[in-house]
């Protein structure tokens, strides 16, 4: 039975009738980072150094080292990222169970609201409205939030700062704990810099969907790229960090498979 | 056409000239004369027995045999007694700037010494005063310049005359990088370099996403542009070396992380690093991407590749505890310089290091004043480009750090210990 599903899993990789979509941005030295003030701790923005190319420094290969921090390009957030999720079990990169690495997605298409307005916050109505076209968000799904953000391919436009700080959409703190205790989804993922929204820190709590998020076992994604190839609903999604001991986070390839034949537009879905 | 204060332009079907040094050669004694010159200070032998003011430098006073012989700055005034036209030389450097002019000036404070002349120096007899700069292989050369009463008018004409600009870095008519310009240092120094007369001041510009103020103010002026560049990342200096490297007379790195802590004061090492990352590595990178270009461009006609500068910090010198990883940082990037300088010096392209105490900005909200404006730095930078100068410490506190770290340095590491 298992193993039937496996082959019927890789035969319709191999015709195409299940696609592959990566969700995930190019690691560059051009690469934003997230920005905190500066007399704060900084995280790593990606670089590259080359070890060596073909040349004196060894003449057969090309290899480079990297650094980066564990929350640069698109990145896992572990519940032991934020305060609240410090003391749970299972809270890091190295203990999470590989069983929530692997899951279901629901996209919720906020697309046209952040183009008017990059502070938009999703709100309980919004994500109900969604489920009465698309059906209830099942229980351990992924939750991603499609505003269309990872189209901005300048970094000044990715960052969208101005004297008050960064404008990019997120979570409003009712719906990040509507979608934790009344449809117990696995993860929230973005497509800006941080889970939460750019103003997320003037939000009580402050950065509500880290806050909840990781405080109840929960992950986080962002600097997701190209959910707008997703369908709303019948995608799943694999993230697995890497395996850090203690990490709190880390880049990752996250790769998403979807039918073939389902509507990115979104044709309304049975309710289960 | 040339349009009026524009230099011509380099014929490009004629050979670049490859950069040429003056005899370099020096005893270790003489070398005192390039120390002082080194600071742009004219310094001379003085007997501590007998009082004699001697030159040239010799191991012992030529009067009296007393070794007891010690540096001290001189006036530089006297008179010019005699001139001479060099037509002829068979040193490579000379030949290519021929006829050189020198003449004999008897220095009221006793010694005859040999030094060149420029046309503003005026005619034997009369009065002149010898200041040292250094000369394309990094030594001392004495120069005639005119009597204090008149040098100031005749200043501009001795900055553009071809042997003075020899000796010293003048940006004008260069073209200008400013490896970083988000800081009020950056933006001042770019600032001086346009009124200075540079041709173009390209400003580096990390972290487009975040516009300080000051920024698109300095955008604004004719002669500057922002270019992106981020000194900790390897690709994107070596983008901008390959795009630029070729044009830049004149690179000034003010690119810096400063953080204001000892060791106890920030657990961890990530701020220490950041420091190092800029401070030292974001130097090591620049010099490999735009130093070997600079280096091919040290004799390139008129507008030659001649200075790079760093903005260093007196408390490379000695450790200043409070601003401790900082302090170390900058250590790392002084030594570094120096390498560079070793390096630079084939071509005759000046490191000039710039040791300034604590500048008012940001970092140093703590600090009581005297602290150095960034206006006043650039200011300084400048008149040390001009006077072809390769240490500088600008404002009083970095004067009086010099002079405490060159009489003892072990009693300064003791009272730093104990400032805070
Ligand atoms: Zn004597």
């Amino acid at each position: 039975m298992t193993s039937a599903t496996l082959t019927q899993l890789v035969a319709d990789l191999a015709c195409g009738a299940i696609r592959i979509v990566d969700l995930t941005q190019t690691l560059s030295p051009d690469t934003p980072p997230i920005v905190l003030p500066p007399e704060a701790g900084q995280c790593w923005p990606f670089r590259l150094e080359p070890i060596s190319r073909y040349d004196e420094r060894g003449p057969a290969w090309y290899w480079n080292n990297f650094s980066c921090g564990e929350h640069t390009g698109t990145h896992f957030d572990a519940p032991i990222h934020w305060i609240s999720g410090r003391d749970l079990p299972n809270n890091a990169t190295d203990t999470i169970p590989v069983q929530h690495l692997i899951g279901p997605a629901c996209v919720i298409d906020c697309s046209r609201q952040v183009a008017e307005n990059p502070d938009f916050l999703l709100s309980v109505d919004f994500v109900r409205s969604w489920e009465r076209l698309h059906g209830r968000i099942a229980p351990r799904s992924w939750l991603l939030m499609r505003s269309d953000w990872s189209k901005r391919t300048d970094p000044v436009a990715y960052q969208n700062f101005d004297e008050e700080g960064q404008h990019t959409p997120g979570p409003d703190p009712e719906v990040v704990r509507f979608l934790i205790e009344e449809r117990d989804i696995v993860g929230f993922g973005s497509e800006s810099i941080g889970t939460d929204a750019g103003q997320g820190a003037h939000l009580r709590p402050p950065y509500p969907c880290h806050y909840y998020m990781h405080g109840s076992g929960r992950y986080g994604l962002q600097c997701l790229t190209n959910l707008d190839l997703l369908p709303p609903v019948g995608s799943v999604i694999f993230c697995p960090p890497l395996k850090i001991r203690n990490g709190s986070g880390s880049p990752l390839r996250v790769l998403a498979l979807v039918p073939a034949r389902s509507d990115p537009a979104g044709a309304p879905a049975r309710n289960p | 056409m040339t349009e009026p204060g524009r230099r011509k332009r380099k014929n490009p079907i004629l050979r670049t000239r490859v950069p040429l040094l003056p005899p370099s050669g020096r005893s270790r004694v003489a070398l005192g004369l390039t120390a002082a010159a080194a600071l742009g200070r004219f310094e001379l032998q003085v007997c501590g027995d007998c009082g004699t003011v001697q030159y040239p430098p010799r191991e012992a006073c030529h009067r009296c045999l007393s070794l007891a012989l010690t540096w001290q700055p001189q006036s530089g005034a006297g008179e010019l007694i005699s001139e001479t036209v060099l037509h002829h030389s068979h040193d490579v450097y000379f030949r290519d700037h021929l006829p050189w002019h020198l003449g004999m000036v008897r220095l009221d404070a006793g010694p005859t010494v040999i030094a060149h002349l420029l046309p503003a120096s005026g005619a034997a007899p009369c009065r002149v005063r010898i200041v040292a700069r250094l000369d394309k292989a990094g030594q001392a050369a004495l120069v005639a310049v005119p009597d204090a009463h008149n040098i100031s008018e005749r200043a501009p004409d001795m900055a553009n005359d071809t042997h003075m600009r020899e000796l010293i870095c003048d940006p004008r008519q260069r073209k200008v990088l400013v490896s970083d310009g988000k800081s009020p240092v950056g933006q001042a120094l770019a600032k001086a370099l346009v009124s200075a007369g540079a041709e173009i001041v390209w400003v580096g510009c990390a972290e487009p996403w975040k516009r300080p103020p000051g920024l698109d103010e300095l955008n604004r002026l004719d002669s500057v542009t922002l270019v992106p560049l981020d000194v900790t990342s390897s690709d994107s200096v070596k983008s901008l070396g390959a795009e630029l490297g070729a044009k830049v007379d004149i690179l000034v790195n003010t690119a810096e992380v400063h953080r204001p802590y000892g060791i106890a004061a920030r657990y961890g090492v990530e701020a220490a690093r950041s420091e190092m990352d800029v401070n030292y590595l974001g130097l090591l990178r620049l010099a490999q991407e735009f130093g070997p270009v600079m280096r091919s461009r040290g004799a390139d006609g008129q507008s030659s590749a001649t200075a790079w500068v760093n903005i260093l910090s007196v408390y490379a010198l000695s450790n200043f505890p409070t601003h401790g990883t900082y302090s170390a940082s900058k250590a790392a990037a002084y030594s570094l310089a120096q390498c560079l300088r070793a390096e630079m010096q084939p071509a005759g392209v000046r490191v000039m290091n710039v040791f300034p105490g604590p500048i008012d900005d940001e970092w140093n909200q703590e600090l009581p004043p005297p602290k150095l404006t960034a206006q006043a730095l650039a200011r300084a930078v400048v008149k040390g480009l001009q006077e072809g100068v390769e240490d500088l410490f600008p404002g009083e506190v970095a004067q009086e750090w010099l002079a405490r770290w060159r009489e003892n340095p072990k009693v300064l590491e003791r009272e730093l210990a104990m400032s805070r």
